[in-house]
């Protein structure tokens, strides 16, 4: 059997989308900026997609989401974009975001320290979060854009990204929100939490690899980073990929279908599995359930070392992922666990483990079974438990 | 960066068949007991290396002959990845029938070669040769532990490329004796650098104590220091150089010297006696031929002379030849 739990790095296209898509990569290949009848034929499907779009994130007819090539382009242009705007024209001087952003935020943050911008990175608490207080401690005028995730990708941590924004335009800064874990998994509502710009990705929600979106308040001008064309409005040059574009609006339309599912369905499956995990001796896992996305888990086994865990995982036909050092060329232990505080031999042995609303309870007994005898299998070579109680030589 | 770069695959597709093989049945793994080695009639030697707060840790069970110190059996646990677990168990393999003073001798690369499939394709990708490390170093911490000494009194010199064991001392000699100037001919020379590439420079997967950009700067800092000491201590007069420069090393306000000091001694005089005189305008090496070109320029009596082209140039050129390097050319302008 092969049990897919790594839905946070990507996920299964889902099969309406994928249909969908068929007729834009065969015969209706126009380019939709062509005059002829086979640019017009796309543009119905690229209305619709843009209509769900616009729908699922409850985005008003004033605002922009202009797609683009994923949350990472997304991220970039607003961080850059800002940069170009208010700070290099003197009129603010600092960014405020968090420690554990994804890197398409965190790496461009460094870059723009490189030539000469403020920024102001706010630890999480022991949840893995920021607070109202932790962001109003190191406000003031002079902070031209906040952004925070609105979910984090490892831990599934929900921040509190309503009440953020708020704090940041009281202050008068814009609000950003890279919302690649959110989106799809709880109701993602941009007029309700406020905010000013927000990042996605589609190949998170079942849609297509390639294509994402980033939204924009009341069409406010922030400095494109691709010039070329007139395509987007203008705002983001470069020919519309027109079959990601078409299944990343059916995707994002199924996915907000099937969000009360994913907090009844998926959540259930999440919890079995990791009450399961829980039941092992010396294992702990981040963050309360009811604060986290419904389908994350990021549990940490005492004696066993990520990747080693993956290994034979994978040979028994389950995908999962790892922060630990061992299993990306970036050999630093899990940076979300080094952030909350976590123990740092906890640190190397963080498993993290993600479900769809595809996974069954089959797969999920199945997995349950595998990773125990992982853990079993792995605690028994394991040095770190050479003198620990027999428990795991009686089995579990 | 280049095109069979800017696609990552994965790591584990880079594993020998012995790495993965090792990884999901190692042969090694275990403890042994006191009551086994002395059965055996052997000391019980357990050595610990690395932590789990570092992502890698192992311990080594040795069962040491009594008498002979040869390693009867050898076990292992590890925290780690594949490729520690893998490495681990075939340290200990390697142990096994080698006495003590052998086994220290045991080094990563060892591990790593014995792991491959065959002799020319590494066992493991680049980035996984620190995970070989920890077994060649857990070997020391077990022999110091035997024979009741300091681990660090198998380890006499700073090791910088942990992956290809390659000292301070053996990149620093390789830089001076070789005039290398840049870390790719390190690399070329010594290996350092070429597996995990952590040693080169700041910002790898590991945080290290020595980078290669910095031992390359310091020592052709220090190469140029001793060099510019060693420019001020030549002495030149008009009997030519005293220094262990050549001439052609020498700088080239110090070549100016010696050149007037040798015209003023040898070549002046007679010039003056004439009526005549000269003057050095410029110096310059020309990379094509080698040579050391020395413009002058005749004064007096000797400018419009018409040996000034002919004899007189030849003795100018010879006696500088002689007394400070047969590769100075002599131009008149």
């Amino acid at each position: 059997m092969k049990v897919y739990l790594d839905n946070n790095a990507t996920t299964m296209i889902d099969p309406e989308a994928y249909e969908l898509m068929l007729p834009f990569l065969s015969d209706k290949f126009g380019n939709p900026n062509s005059l002829h009848s086979y640019g017009s034929e796309t543009h119905p499907a690229l209305r619709t997609a843009m209509d769900q779009l616009y729908a699922c994130i409850n985005a008003k007819d004033s605002d922009d989401i202009i797609v683009t090539s994923c949350a990472t382009e997304s991220n970039n242009w607003v961080l850059k974009g800002i940069y170009i705007d208010k700070i290099l024209k003197g009129d603010k001087k600092r960014i405020v975001t968090t420690t554990v952003e994804h890197p398409a935020i965190g790496a461009t943050c460094t870059f723009l320290e490189s030539i000469g911008v403020e920024v102001t990175r706010i630890d999480v608490n022991e949840e893995g979060v920021i607070t109202g207080d932790d962001l109003r401690r190191v406000m003031s005028d002079d902070v031209a854009l906040v952004s925070v995730m609105w979910a984090n990708n490892e831990t599934g941590m929900i921040f509190p990204i309503k009440e953020l924004a708020s704090i940041a335009h009281e202050f008068g800064a814009l609000f950003h929100t890279d919302a690649v874990q959110a989106m799809g998994k709880i109701s993602v509502n941009v007029r309700d939490a406020d905010v000013d710009f927000l990042s996605f990705s589609a190949h998170k929600f079942h849609g297509p690899k390639g294509v994402g979106g980033l939204y924009i308040k009341d069409s406010m001008p922030l400095t494109s980073l691709l010039h070329g064309g007139e395509h987007m409005g203008g705002r983001r040059s470069g020919t519309l990929n027109v079959a990601g574009i078409v299944a990343m609006g059916k995707a994002l339309e199924n996915a907000t279908k099937f969000i009360k599912y994913e907090e009844s369905h998926v959540r259930r499956l999440r919890d079995k599995l990791e009450d399961a995990l829980l039941a092992l001796p010396e294992v702990t896992v981040v963050g309360q359930k009811e604060h986290r996305v419904p389908n994350t888990i990021l549990a940490s086994i005492k004696g066993v070392e990520g990747e080693a865990m993956l290994w034979d995982l994978n040979q028994a036909g389950i995908a999962a992922s790892t922060g630990s050092a061992c299993a990306s060329e970036d050999l630093e232990s899990n940076p979300i666990m080094e952030a909350i505080g976590a123990d740092s031999e906890l640190a190397h042995t963080a498993l993290r483990l993600s479900l769809s609303r595809f996974n069954t309870e089959v797969e999920i007994d199945y997995a349950i079974e595998k990773i125990k005898n992982a853990v079993t299998r792995l605690r028994a070579i394991s040095s770190s438990y050479a003198y620990a109680p027999d428990w795991h030589k009686s089995g579990l | 960066m280049a095109k069979g770069n800017l696609i990552s695959g994965n790591i584990w597709d880079e594993y020998s068949q012995k790495v993965q093989d090792a990884m999901n049945h190692p042969k090694n793994m275990g403890e042994i007991t006191e009551e086994q080695a002395e059965a055996m009639g052997c000391t019980l030697i357990i050595a610990d290396h690395g932590a789990e707060s570092c992502g890698d840790a192992v311990r080594l069970y040795w069962a040491v002959e009594n008498g002979t110190e040869i390693i009867k059996d050898a076990k292992f646990k590890s925290f780690g990845c594949g490729t520690a677990i893998a490495s681990s168990d075939y340290m200990a393999e390697l142990c096994k029938g080698k006495t003590v003073d052998e086994a220290v001798k045991i080094t990563n690369i060892d591990v790593e070669k014995a792991m491959r499939d065959t002799p020319e394709t590494p066992a493991v990708p680049p980035q996984k040769m620190h995970c070989s490390v920890m077994a060649y170093d857990v070997i020391k911490a077990a022999a110091a532990s035997y024979k009741g000494v300091d681990p660090e009194h198998f380890e006499d010199e700073i090791i910088v490329c942990e992956c290809a064991r390659v000292s301070l001392g053996t990149i620093k000699e390789v830089i001076r004796l070789n005039d290398l100037k840049t870390v790719e001919e390190i690399t070329q020379y010594t290996k350092a650098g070429a597996f995990c590439k952590s040693c080169i420079k700041p910002g790898g997967h590991e945080k290290k104590e020595y980078y290669l950009v910095d031992i390359l700067a310091e020592t052709r800092a220090e190469m140029e220091a001793e060099r510019m000491q060693a420019v001020a201590n030549a002495k030149v007069s008009g009997s030519g150089l005293e220094s262990d420069l050549s001439f052609e090393e020498l700088t080239v306000v110090k070549q100016l010297k010696a050149i007037e000091a040798v015209i003023d001694e040898h070549i002046r005089p007679m010039l003056v006696m004439d009526g005549g005189n000269m003057e050095i305008l410029d110096i310059k090496k020309d990379d094509e031929s080698g040579k050391i070109d020395v413009y002058i320029r005749y004064l007096g009596a000797c400018s419009g002379c018409a040996s000034g082209a002919t004899g007189t140039l030849y003795a100018i050129e010879n006696i500088l030849q002689e007394n400070l390097s047969p590769n100075i050319r002599v131009l008149p302008v």
